[in-house]
């Protein structure tokens, strides 16, 4: 008896990192999935590990900044699996960085259209299905950096911030529907974000200690608290923002590794982690 | 296959409430557990019901503020199943109510020895034995009343928020032994505390709770078991120095434009919920 039996699910950014072991978790526990990406190649990948899990699973071609493209996701689960229980907005890039008065217009307003514009979009689809469905559990992800200030590019985290109110917002608008909505905000993960896995790269070591719990966290950690948030046992539970981070932020940070000015010597933009050429 | 098969659990304040539904819902996943407890007839009541739920457990007699206690009860676990992996520091009572002015140093400290040295004693005692097996995780209790101001009695609410710091600063300290440190901040919940409050008793309680939080339901210690069950498991293994909120949504909305506190009572002591005052 799988967590999520009979569930239907949409996962954004299920092409890679913790989308996809998110699927891969959900697909374990019954759920029906519909993995959403603008990443085709990671996507279909995504689907066929999915579906060795014993699961149904189909790819839909997204992207999450586009409402003709969010709406369509949404109405690919309800026509390929019937219903829709569970909306996971996870689809992130890390988008414009630098000195914030270097920033232009269009490379702040492309990262909250992803970041933040894409979650408003995922809940305002989701909601017709799940009502018809007599409730659901919408997920998205945030981030610590949507918390304090300099824990991420600065305009990643405005959006990142946006999105943990934003869940608190919806949380209440439709807490009578049944319909929850929480947020997840991981610390350091190991996916390939920034162009390749922090596991790869030469700092690995450092990173693994700037957590209290002594290593980096691993899309797996994010999966496990994406399927407590899914399932029924959860049910009373929303308008969160639930820390998956190993410790990072009980500490504070200001004699630690970590330096808040770093983001700032950091230029130009970074797309989709599928796009990125090291 | 259980969620906590092989894992040996210590649960404070498990004679009634969401403890209790605690250690059912880990008995039925596998786990071995300590009921410890003021309250032995709750007790040994909840014993039986992990039992029938196809778990071991044994009642041990507890008053968490008493550190002699506490150890015995970390030691029960330990000399009834082996090892320790799992403590959940959950016991508690409304302690001093009534204005600020009128509360007496007595009740002042009582409160905090039963909510918050409570909590030190539980950690304290766990670290040795949880070390002996590569690691452990560490729940305890806390409350809206410790995030929000005036969500409950005024001592109460200082004693919670200290949970929620205390769980921060252990979680760093024994993050390099594996050792993780959570608490999970419940709303109003449907149990013998607030019955013994709330005048109307048991009904009037699940008549206030219903429409207090954004979730039109009334939240029980099934609820709480939930999130105390993610946090004792092995999913929750990169998940330390957090405050989990289980409360229907009640945080998330800045306001609550209700009626009166239901805190807003005369000076008194109440003591844990199973004794009369
Ligand atoms: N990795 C971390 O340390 C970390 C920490 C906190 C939060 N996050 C957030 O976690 C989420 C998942 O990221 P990840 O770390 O797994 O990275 P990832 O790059 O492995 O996965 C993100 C996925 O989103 C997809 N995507 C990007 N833009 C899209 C768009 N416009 N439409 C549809 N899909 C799009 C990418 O193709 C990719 O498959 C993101 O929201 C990210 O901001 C990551
Ligand atoms: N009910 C709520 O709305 C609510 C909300 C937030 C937090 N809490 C907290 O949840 C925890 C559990 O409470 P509950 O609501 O299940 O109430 P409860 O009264 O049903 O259970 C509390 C248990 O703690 C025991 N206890 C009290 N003092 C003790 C002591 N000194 N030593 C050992 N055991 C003792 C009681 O005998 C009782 O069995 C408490 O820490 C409480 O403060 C309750």
């Amino acid at each position: 008896m799988g967590r999520l039996d009979n569930k239907v699910a949409v996962i954004t950014g299920a092409a890679s990192g913790m989308g996809r072991a998110t699927a891969i978790r959900f697909a374990a526990e019954g759920a029906a999935i519909v993995v959403a990406d603008l990443n085709q190649e990671g996507g279909e990948s995504t689907v066929r590990q999915c579906r060795e899990n014993g699961a149904r699973a189909v790819f839909q071609k997204t992207d999450v900044a586009s409402e003709a493209d969010v709406k369509a996701m949404i109405a690919r689960a309800v026509s390929e699996f019937g219903r829709l229980d569970i909306t996971y907005n996870n689809a992130g890039l890390v988008g414009a960085l630098g000195p914030l008065e270097e920033v232009t217009v269009e490379e702040w307003d492309r990262t909250q259209a992803v970041l933040l514009r894409g979650v408003f979009l995922g809940i305002k689809h989701s909601i017709a299905p799940m009502r018809q469905a007599g409730g659901g559990s919408i997920i998205s992800t945030a981030s610590i950096a949507g918390m304090r200030g300099g824990f991420g590019p600065h305009p990643y985290s405005a959006a990142k911030a946006g999105v943990i109110n934003l869940t608190q917002c919806a949380a209440v608008e439709f807490a009578k529907d049944r319909i929850r909505v929480n947020c997840i905000c991981p610390g350091g993960i190991d996916t390939p974000i920034m162009g390749r896995r922090a596991s790869e790269s030469s700092g690995a070591e450092a990173q693994a200690h700037a957590q209290p719990l002594q290593r980096i966290g691993q899309p797996e950690d994010i999966a496990n608290m994406a399927l407590f948030l899914a399932s029924d046992e959860s049910e009373w539970i929303t308008g969160t923002s639930m820390l998956v981070d190993g410790g990072f932020m009980a500490r504070a940070h200001s004699f630690g590794r970590m330096t808040t000015a770093t983001w700032a010597n950091f230029k130009g933009y970074v797309g989709p982690s599928f796009e990125i050429k090291s | 296959m259980g969620r906590l098969d092989n894992k040996v659990a210590v649960i404070t304040g498990a004679a009634s409430g969401m403890g209790r539904a605690t250690a059912i819902r880990f008995a039925g996943e596998g786990a071995a557990i300590v009921i410890a407890d003021l309250n032995q007839e709750g007790g040994e009541a909840a014993v039986r019901e992990c039992r029938e739920n196809g778990g071991r457990a044994v009642f041990q007699k507890t008053d968490v503020a008493d550190e002699a206690q506490v150890k015995a009860a970390i030691a029960r676990a330990v000399s009834e199943f082996g090892r320790l992996d799992i403590t959940y520091n959950n016991a508690g009572l409304g302690g001093a109510l009534g204005p600020i002015e009128n509360t007496t140093v007595e009740n002042w400290d009582r409160t905090f020895a039963v909510l918050l040295r409570s909590v030190f004693l539980g950690i304290k005692h766990s670290v040795p034995e949880m070390r002996k097996v590569g690691g452990g995780s560490i729940i305890s209790t806390a409350s809206i009343a410790g995030i929000l101001g005036a969500a409950g009695p005024l001592v109460y609410s200082v004693a919670k928020c200290g949970v929620i710091h205390l769980t921060r600063c252990a979680a760093v300290e024994l993050g390099k032994d594996r050792i993780r440190v959570n608490c999970i901040c419940p709303g109003g919940i449907n149990t013998p505390l607030l019955h013994k409050h709330i005048p109307g008793g048991e009904e009037a309680t699940r008549q206030l709770l219903q429409n207090i939080q954004p979730i039109p339901k009334v939240g029980d210690g099934d609820d709480i078991a939930g999130m105390a069950l993610y946090l004792a498991s092995d999913d929750s293994q990169w998940v330390t120095g957090t405050a989990m909120v289980v409360d229907g949504g009640f945080v998330a909305r800045g306001s609550f434009l209700g009626g009166p506190s239901v805190f807003d009572v005369p000076t008194r002591w109440s003591g844990p919920s199973f004794e009369k005052d």
